[in-house]
């Protein structure tokens, strides 16, 4: 028999539906495999039974004669930001440590009705701030992929769902859920050789999501592949009062219609992307995407989005604008941390709560999200960039009269090594510069492995579609998926 | 436009975190290097361009105006509200004594 752990989501589902395998059998190797790996550091709390009681119900329902859902028998990660009853959801927080909800996200609840079950609570940045999984209080995750230098040097696997990204390019997970906000689905994707996407704004709920910046953040699938993510994304999409920017829009069979034949369609080339410094290999990659978009059927066309340069700068005032204001909940009331001082009144309460749990960088971004909005300077900066942000959406508005999908790199470089811009925010920012501009427009955008470099390591493309063509942006994923052969996987050294 | 040491110390109590005199060693240039970088924002010319709002334009709900009218967010919910509150007392929250 096939090992189950190498098997993806449309494989497990399938094969348990057609009787090859069992459920229960399929949530046993996972939770071996996840339980082996402990040295990538990739979840926070694992939940094994939870795994294991899906998939009695999915074996029973079967013998039952009912109609399986759609992640029926499929074990999943669940980024630590989804809101898991009785189980520890801590943003990678200290502040949030111990903190087990009373209720559930609308998305782990619709992935639980769908048939799947929770191998475990997935490591991340800090309140989903980092592209690099070093924010977590909880520690670095290890990228399963290391140079084929003969180092042994660790690499970060991207962020800021990096748990997410290292189970699953490390099959201890056959798919996880990640959250975007200005990339955090897409690159750590990229730089570990799996597929990712992030849906229009407001198709997934965000009820139940730690919030981090409420008008950027949106949740998506992680797999290795994009059938896969398309199925994913179907059980975790839909319409939720409870969140007043849910999108009131039936889920299409975006998996059913998968198509790569591009026949017709237009790819446009952003031409503000070719930045200076950009890695060579990465712009060797997007030449690569280009051929096999082409040979898809597409055309291709140069089309410019003249304010690139302005979205991580707006992205920078914006996300920490509303995180400021997001995080103020954290005060050692109401739940998570409290930390009292001798003789402490409450304003003290507060302060030393916050100081004590939250990490340097939500420290940091708060501080710049005050600042932003403080009177007196809220119009040069906070109002500035929602100008600008309008501007970033309008240019993609007048692309996408010229073309149906624009092909992009995801990230400038492949994953860099732990520690390496730790020191430095504004470097770490800018591995942002390619993801963001889709998030300020709330547009769909998914990356695809593209290939290895030459220090075998994985790049990833982007595809970025309008609003609500999903579709679109899987089928180029497809188009491309199918050319680029990309089969390389990790070798097991945790 | 750059912040002193006092103005990042005045933004921190705002924002209700305690920092330190090491913190802001590290803090007033970080902040000051971020904040010369969005700066670059200012050379946009935006005179005839309105602030986003929305990011997809969609008309904003309003729920029933009834009690419960989601289970799930309606009322009746003391006990699961207060079950993560590091202190709760006789059915309320807990906090230091904030009146003389």
């Amino acid at each position: 028999m096939t090992e189950l752990t190498e098997l993806g989501v449309k494989a497990i589902r399938d094969g348990v539906a057609a009787g090859d395998f069992s459920a229960v059998e399929v949530a046993e190797a996972f939770n071996a495999a996840v339980a082996e790996a402990a040295g990538l550091n990739a979840f926070i709390v694992t939940t094994p039974d939870h795994a294991l009681e899906a998939a009695k119900k999915v074996d029973a329902d079967r013998a039952a004669g009912k109609e399986p859902g759609k992640m029926a028998g499929v074990p999943i990660g669940m980024k630590d930001l989804f809101a898991t009853k009785g189980v520890q959801t801590t943003a990678a927080s200290h502040i949030l440590e111990g903190f087990k909800p009373e209720y559930e996200s609308t998305v782990s609840q619709k992935l639980w009705d769908a048939g799947a079950g929770m191998l475990g609570k997935l490591n991340l940045d800090q309140f989903a701030m980092g592209s690099s999984n070093e924010t977590s209080y909880f520690g670095d995750v290890a990228n399963p992929w290391r140079r084929n230098d003969g180092g042994n040097a660790k690499l970060a696997p991207g962020g800021s769902s990096g748990g997410s990204s290292a189970a699953v390019a490390a099959r201890i997970a056959p798919a996880a859920t990640g959250t975007d906000t200005g990339g955090s689905i897409r690159q750590p994707a990229a730089f570990t050789g799996i597929s990712g996407i992030k849906p229009t704004y407001g198709r997934c709920s965000r009820w139940g999501i730690v919030a981090f910046a409420s008008s950027l953040d949106q949740a998506g699938p992680m797999a290795r592949s994009v059938e896969d993510c398309a199925i994913m994304l179907e059980a975790m999409a839909g319409f939720d009062p409870k969140d007043s920017t849910s999108l009131q829009l039936d889920v299409p069979a975006w998996a059913a219609n998968l198509n790569a034949d591009l026949k017709g369609k237009k790819v446009g080339i952003p031409r503000e992307y070719r930045m200076d410094g950009t890695d060579e290999e990465i712009l060797k990659s997007w030449d690569d995407g280009i051929a096999w978009l082409k040979d898809a059927g597409a055309d291709v066309v140069d089309i410019s989005l003249p304010h690139t340069k302005y979205a991580l700068p707006a992205y920078y005032i914006v996300a920490p604008a509303e995180a400021s204001s997001n995080l103020a909940r954290y005060d050692g009331v109401r739940y998570g941390l409290r930390d009292l001082p001798e003789k402490a009144g409450l304003q003290d309460m507060y302060a030393a709560t916050r100081a004590a749990g939250f990490g340097d960088e939500v420290k940091r971004r708060i501080l710049i999200g005050t600042y932003v909005l403080s009177a007196g300077f809220y119009d040069a900066y906070y109002t500035q960039a929602m100008k600008v942000r309008t501007l970033i959406q309008r240019d993609f508005t007048e692309a996408f009269a010229k073309c149906d999908v624009i092909l992009a790199p995801t990230t400038p470089t492949a994953a860099f090594a732990l520690g390496d811009k730790l020191d430095d925010p504004l470097a770490m920012y800018l591995n942002d510069v390619f993801s963001v501009p889709a998030s300020l427009a709330g547009l769909p955008a998914m990356s695809v492995p593209a290939g290895l470099n030459k220090d075998g390591l994985p790049l990833g493309l982007q595809i970025v579609g309008p609003a609500f063509d999903e579709q679109g942006v899987l089928n180029a994923g497809l188009a491309i998926e199918q050319r680029a052969g990309f089969t390389a996987k990790p070798e097991k050294w945790w | 436009m750059s912040v002193t040491r006092e103005e990042v110390a005045k933004i921190a109590q705002l924002a209700r975190i305690n920092v330190d005199e090491k913190d802001l060693d590290h803090m007033v240039p970080e902040f000051n290097n971020i904040l010369a970088w969005v700066e670059q924002l200012g050379e946009v010319d935006t005179s005839s361009v309105e602030p986003m709002t929305a990011v997809i334009e969609q008309k904003l709900r309003l729920r029933d105006d009834v009690v419960d009218a989601d289970p799930l967010t309606g009322g009746g919910k003391r006990d699961a509200i207060l079950a993560n509150a590091p202190v709760a007392e006789h059915g309320f929250f807990g906090v230091p004594k904030v009146i003389e």
